[in-house]
């Protein structure tokens, strides 16, 4: 029997706790009895590995869905998935999905007053390359009003979904971009107590991925959880 | 040792045009030769009313307990190409639904055997990271053994466990409830 390797928790601050009474939505859906803390079993270090089949081709660029081009600024949205020790994340499904430049997303609850974009539907999938690089195309998301509090504004953002190798490595998550005046009001980017771990979440500004007469180029390295050093026996 | 990765975020509210894709509530393809049995249930917040906006995955091993996974060296390759995984909104009446062959036992730390299980991840607006439990078998004499039941006080064990629906064998009811007298166990990832 091979020995199991675990995955590492998470150090303290490094996550958001589930209740963040400032977010208003978790007060009634956080859980309010302790945690179970469970070591890794192969429940959690397997997961579902997708295939690369299931993307069509167009699945990356969020600008070329549609007949006509989308309205808002052009940007590049790459990056790197790798695991706490800098490996890559290989051939891993990357989901993402956001407003349009003008902060609507096209759901049947979003009630902001702001037009939809025939030419934009704001979903995109991917996979990480050998290296664990990843690549969308797409438009600047537009800031949008909550009623978390008075004049709540969430950050322009977009949302990502990640796999990684196992059960135990998913993740969902929010980029958001550089110097968004909105950031310091978020309680949901504030959520997260460590600031070094809470600046993951903010994109930066690359000259090597912004395209000449095309769009901006934004960096975004995603960091999944690492592997235990040391084996756990588990027979 | 502890890490630091990418700190999680809510799906928010409308997680489910980036989601839609990948939707997947029949995890019978590829399964050889087991009775389905159709798993239903609710999510229920802190007023005890049912949430209309969550999303449940799946992951779970095939009717012999392999994982389609290379770490899961524990058998022989099974002979289907069983998947394993489940991507389940909830209606817009907060119910779910889905469709799956019960898994066999799949090995635990020290040489056991944990009883039949699903794993589940739990994503909707208010969570900044998913929850993460379980659902078992009723009446599967395993669970008296299971290592992972056993790290749960008695009392809320059963929150874990699945009961029989209007089919015994065929159909399962399991609800999550959030908070309350009957919250659910959830673990740490």
């Amino acid at each position: 029997m091979n020995p199991l390797r675990g995955y590492r928790k998470p150090a303290p601050g490094t996550q958001p706790e589930y209740l963040h009474p400032a977010y208003a939505s978790s007060v009634k859906r956080a859980p309010t009895q302790p945690i179970v803390t469970l070591p890794d079993s192969l429940s959690e270090i397997t997961g579902p590995i997708f295939r690369k089949e299931v993307l069509s081709a167009k699945a990356f660029d969020l600008t070329q869905q549609h007949k006509g081009a989308p309205l808002g600024e052009r940007i590049v949205v790459s990056g790197r998935v790798l695991d706490e020790d800098g490996r890559p994340v290989r051939d891993s499904l990357v989901e993402i999905w956001q407003a349009n430049a003008s902060g609507r997303y096209l759901h049947k609850w979003d009630q902001h007053d702001a037009p939809l974009d025939p030419n934009f539907t704001g979903v995109g999938h991917t996979f990480t390359d050998e290296d664990g690089h990843y690549r969308f195309a797409t438009i600047r998301p537009g800031a949008y009003p909550w009623r978390n509090h008075a004049n709540a504004w969430r950050p322009q953002h977009i949302h990502f979904s990640l796999f990684g190798p196992a059960f135990a490595t998913r993740l969902v998550t929010q980029m958001y971009f550089p110097g968004d005046p909105l950031l310091e009001f978020d309680p949901i980017f504030n959520s997260v107590a460590d600031e070094a771990a809470r600046n993951l979440l903010i994109s930066r500004f690359d000259w090597a991925t912004t395209t000449p007469e095309i769009a901006l180029g934004f960096r975004f390295d995603i960091i999944l959880r690492g592997r235990n050093a040391t084996p756990m026996e588990n027979r | 040792m502890s890490g630091r990765s990418t700190p999680s975020q809510t799906v928010g509210p409308f997680f489910s045009i980036g989601f839609a894709w990948l939707e997947r509530a029949d995890l019978t393809e590829g399964a050889s030769g087991q009775g389905r049995v159709s798993i239903c249930g609710r999510v229920l917040d802190g007023d005890e009313k049912p949430v209309l906006d969550a999303v449940l995955e799946i992951w779970q091993a095939d009717a012999d307990g392999r994982y389609a996974h290379g770490e899961d060296a524990s058998k022989p390759m099974a002979a289907g190409k069983f998947f394993g995984f489940g991507r389940v909104p909830v209606n817009d009446r907060g119910e779910f639904f889905f469709t799956t062959i019960k898994p066999g036992g799949v090995d635990g730390r020290d040489g056991t055997c944990q009883a039949p299980h699903l794993v589940v991840s739990v994503f909707m607006r208010g969570l900044l990271k998913r929850l993460i439990t379980r659902i078992y078998f009723p009446s599967d004499p395993a669970n008296d053994t299971d290592g992972v039941l056993s790290l749960v006080a008695a009392a809320r064990r059963g929150t874990l466990i699945a009961r029989s629906g209007s089919e015994p064998g065929k159909t399962l009811v399991w609800d999550v409830h959030l908070q309350g007298d009957n919250e659910t166990v959830f673990f740490d990832g």
